[in-house]
């Protein structure tokens, strides 16, 4: 593997900036578990939350694979469905709300401060506050398991009156963890956006920023947005279970679809959430590993607003057969088709950036690519579910299944993977181990499109998600699908092996480890050291 | 032939283009004009995504072979274009409207429930379905009939696993049926893809659609719609028969449906309210309280030794009537015929230790349920 790879670059012993960051000013940070407790500093808050996430894509990892063996074949053999419907929402909950918006948030307090040329978060307690909020929210909605009636058993989606009147005694625990873990991310977009728009270089327009620093000011922006809008649908729920109201239960007059309205409006801006800052960072490799500037920088800027904006318009594409009046229901298709358009030209910029580049394919660029392409299918089946009436039939079968895997895993996970190993030479001061990372790339886009590809043709031949048992004539589908995710899972202990290596050794790296690469990041030296930018540095635009 | 093109054939075969409808990889054609409008829909939006696809990924992939920097390529510079950007706009755009003008000629058809000659009532209740023939006197549910046995694998699986019930929907072809859902407890959704009919039904809400079916047959589906533990074992079972056929078989049914709520006011005896009661238990009870009695605690209590349940046998008949409040159990006053409940109660009451002894006649139920 890894044949013909350009030399990486020199390692220089320039001084510039180096390492003075310890040498004045601050007390000694305190040692052991109090100095990640107490830590205000960007870069170790940022650590912080790449490992939870890590370990939290782990837990509901294992999730995902109890039910995949659970239908490795027909008929329950492993688990009772009680168990299974814990299994696969407690793997969606795990995924969305502790892997993927954390990493993001990770890479944020990574990044953002070195790319914009700032020493910090602009509020670095707030930092720390948001982050610790997390292990709170996750360890209390894990905990709701080993509760008598277990955790959570009514899918992601928590649709009431599943959820509310017939919920396990868990749920009240459920929402408290959910608020938790929202008020986190309302914090952190606040920082971020704090940061972004007041600690810019000087010199530094907007239109300046790196495309991962745009689209994640964006993204908080539609954080802020929504999650007050779950936090009220999960204490409208609380009402209804504690304290007698009946905003969701028809028997006292109220509206199960209410719901399901307020939990998509805050839902659709969600899935943008887990896949903007993903664009942000496919932005930035593409670029540095054709040696060529990013196509359309602009209009990636336009169409990454055109798509938070389109966000809010499209909630009701998920509730197609709850019984909408026709006029909705042509509404919403059309807005959902219009997303295909943004979304295109964004690929587009991509592809268009490549041609007449000059390309290497180290391990980032190999998942940035392996992001395109795989995340377009995923585009695609979004675009057949946007057709009104074909979603009569694609609508909650294994159809949707792929769909959202495909966006999610080889869309959001593989970006987060790809940033990982661009940034770890910035991060550890070594390349990660180039043979172990393709490996790692290899396993994974086979193990993805054995698991998930499947599922499209299970879908259209009529099986619905959710559940624990199916018939005969989707048999060999499952069997696939199984056999890939534990073959997925099993790479992703590759990807642990090659982190843990380059933390301890490896190559070392130069402050800009990568021959193409731009932003102001590759000017401090690799490892960061503890505090970088105390001295703004000058911005300069790149010619034109 | 080279070996890619082999390659490539295969996956293409595998993808089941060219065979599609025999080997059920695909959406089905279906039986109802709406299912062929929108299988047209699926494969017609499919296909422009392939052709997409293939440019897209072409375009790509001609990049990335043609300048490696492996083999020496040297980057260009140009990084923007506002004429492209425009063309890769508008062109899209284009060909979003041209999809969706079909797809809303189909939707409009698909709401347009007038006009129909039959209503049917479709209840979700977890987990079975009860259809009701409005106007016509004809109401019953329909349970998965899968035996659990089959789903813990101690007997060999049918052809038609977890996708057969005790009594299908039956509804003549050719003529347009309204269906009318809704639910007693969560949201379902009923579903049968041969018919193209997906709607959710939903407590408080009663839901339109409407199908015409064209070929006489049985049309398998089931619930769309996470609704709790047995959500996977709740089939939807549709047998399509010529009219006539249809008309017998109303006929037939009404008067089954008298016989079997016959002798509510003779005195029955122990044995046969238990045989008849235990029957009744199977296939609605045991769903939550298990076939030991045992239930799963805390959402679905025991009734085996259940001390209320032992010593309170008014209580105990008045929950299978009507339910307990803010709980999983439904009322089965207008689901079961006193016969019926009086048997499952007596059945319960006497069943798994739970030796009372008492006998509650079909009587004692009609006379509560009229009070």
């Amino acid at each position: 593997m890894a044949p013909k790879l350009p030399p990486q670059p020199p390692l220089q012993h320039s001084t510039t900036a180096v390492a003075d960051g310890q040498a004045h000013g601050h007390a000694a940070p305190p040692k052991g578990i109090w100095r990640w407790l107490l830590t205000t500093n960007h870069k170790e808050i940022g650590t912080l939350y790449l490992i939870f996430s890590l370990t939290m894509f782990f837990i509901g990892g294992i999730f995902a694979l109890v039910v995949r063996a659970e239908l490795f074949q027909p008929g329950l053999q492993l688990i009772e469905p009680e168990f299974f419907n814990q299994m696969t929402t407690m793997h969606g909950l795990i995924m969305v709300f502790a892997a993927v918006m954390p990493a993001f948030t990770g890479l944020a307090n990574w990044m953002i401060p070195l790319q914009i040329g700032a020493p910090d978060m602009a509020l670095p307690r707030l930092n720390n506050f948001s982050f610790w909020l997390l292990p709170v929210a996750f360890t209390l909605l894990l905990s709701t398991l080993f509760m008598p009636g277990g955790g959570p058993n009514f899918g992601w989606t928590f649709y009431a009156p599943l959820s509310t009147n017939y919920g396990p005694p868990s749920t009240t625990f459920f929402i408290l963890a959910l608020h938790i873990a929202g008020i986190s991310s309302i914090l952190g977009a606040i920082n971020i956006i704090a940061t972004i728009l007041n600690m810019r270089a000087p010199g530094m327009r907007l239109m300046d920023m790196p495309l991962f620093v745009w689209t994640w000011l964006v993204t908080a922006f539609l954080l802020i947005a929504v999650m007050p809008v779950l936090a009220g649908v999960i204490t409208m729920m609380l009402m209804d279970i504690n304290f007698g109201t009946s905003f969701f239960n028809a028997a006292g007059g109220g509206d199960p679809v209410l719901f399901q309205h307020l939990f998509w409006f805050f839902g659709h801006p969600e899935v943008y959430i887990m896949i903007l800052p993903a664009f942000g960072i496919v932005s930035a490799i593409i670029p540095t590993f054709a040696r060529k500037p990013l196509f359309g920088y602009a209009s990636m800027v336009y169409a990454t607003a055109a798509i938070a904006l389109l966000s809010f318009l499209v909630w009701a594409h998920h509730m197609f057969v709850v019984g909408l009046p026709l006029v909705a229901e042509l509404f919403f298709m059309y807005s959902t088709m219009l997303i295909a358009v943004p979304t295109g030209v964004k690929v587009f910029n991509w592809i268009t950036t490549l041609f007449r580049g000059s390309i290497s394919f180290e391990s980032p660029m190999l998942f940035a690519l392996a992001f395109v392409v795989l995340f377009t299918i995923g585009g695609f089946s979004g675009l057949m579910l946007a057709i009104a009436p074909a979603d009569f039939q694609y609508h909650d079968t294994y159809f949707v299944v792929a769909h959202f895997h495909y966006v999610l895993v080889p869309g959001a996970i593989f970006a987060i993977m790809a940033g990982v190993y661009y940034w770890l030479p910035k991060w550890t001061g070594h390349y990660p181990n180039e043979r172990l990372a393709q490996w790692h790339f290899w396993f994974s886009v086979i193990g993805v499109n054995l698991t998930f590809f499947p599922m499209h043709f299970a879908g259209l031949a009529g099986m619905p998600r959710r559940i624990p048992d199916y018939a005969l004539q989707f048999a060999d589908f499952n069997l696939l699908s199984s056999i890939g995710a534990f073959f997925f899972g099993a790479s992703q202990l590759l990807f642990v092996l090659g982190v843990i290596l380059c933390v301890r050794g490896g190559k070392k790296a130069p402050a800009k480890a990568w021959e193409g690469a731009v932003d102001l990041e590759w000017s401090v030296p690799s490892p960061a050291p503890l505090h970088t930018f105390e001295t703004p540095p000058v911005f300069h635009r790149a010619s034109t | 032939m080279h070996s890619w093109w082999r390659w490539l054939s295969v996956i293409s075969l595998a993808m089941g283009i060219s065979q599609a409808q025999a080997n059920g990889w695909n959406m089905p054609i279906g039986v109802t004009d709406t299912s062929g409008d929108i299988y047209g829909l699926h494969m017609t939006i499919f296909w422009i995504c392939v052709v997409i696809g293939v440019l897209v990924f072409g375009a790509m992939f001609y990049s990335l072979f043609r300048y490696r920097y492996s083999k020496g390529a040297k980057a260009s510079h140009f990084h923007e274009h506002t004429g492209v950007e425009v063309l890769w706009t508008v062109i899209p755009l284009l060909i979003l409207v041209g999809m969706a003008v079909p797809a809303t000629a189909t939707l409009k058809d698909m709401y347009d429930s007038s006009d129909a000659e039959l209503d049917v009532m479709v209840t979700g209740q977890q987990w079975r379905w009860r259809y009701e023939y409005l106007g016509e006197d004809v109401a019953f549910t329909s349970n998965m009939s899968t035996p659990r046995a089959q789903i813990s694998g101690e007997e060999t699986r049918g052809e038609h696993y977890l996708l057969e019930v005790d009594e299908p929907l039956v509804l003549p072809i050719n003529r347009k049926i309204r269906l009318l859902m809704t639910s007693d407890d969560v949201i379902h959704s009923w579903w049968v893809p041969d018919l193209a009919v997906k709607q959710d039904s939903i407590p408080g809400f009663i839901n339109e659609n409407w199908v015409k079916i064209n070929e006489p047959g049985i049309y398998r589906g089931q619930c769309a719609e996470l609704c709790g533990i047995d959500h996977g074992f709740m089939p939807v079972v549709v047998h399509a028969m010529e009219e006539a056929a249809f008309e017998d078989w109303l006929i037939g049914r009404k008067e089954a449906a008298a016989e079997k709520a016959m002798g509510v006011d003779r005195e029955w005896a122990m044995a046969e309210l238990a045989e008849r009661g235990e029957s009744v238990y199977q296939s609605i009870c045991s769903s939550c309280h298990q076939v030991d009695g045992q239930g799963s605690p805390p959402a679905f209590p025991a009734l085996a030794n259940n001390e209320q349940l032992i010593s309170d046998v008014d209580w105990h008949i008045d929950k299978v009537l009507n339910g307990v409040s803010g709980a999983a159990m439904p009322a089965f006053r207008s689901t079961l015929n006193p016969v019926e409940i009086a048997a499952v109660v007596t059945y319960t009451r006497n069943a798994w230790g739970n030796d009372t002894g008492d006998v509650v006649q079909p009587s004692t139920v009609a006379e509560q349920i009229s009070e």
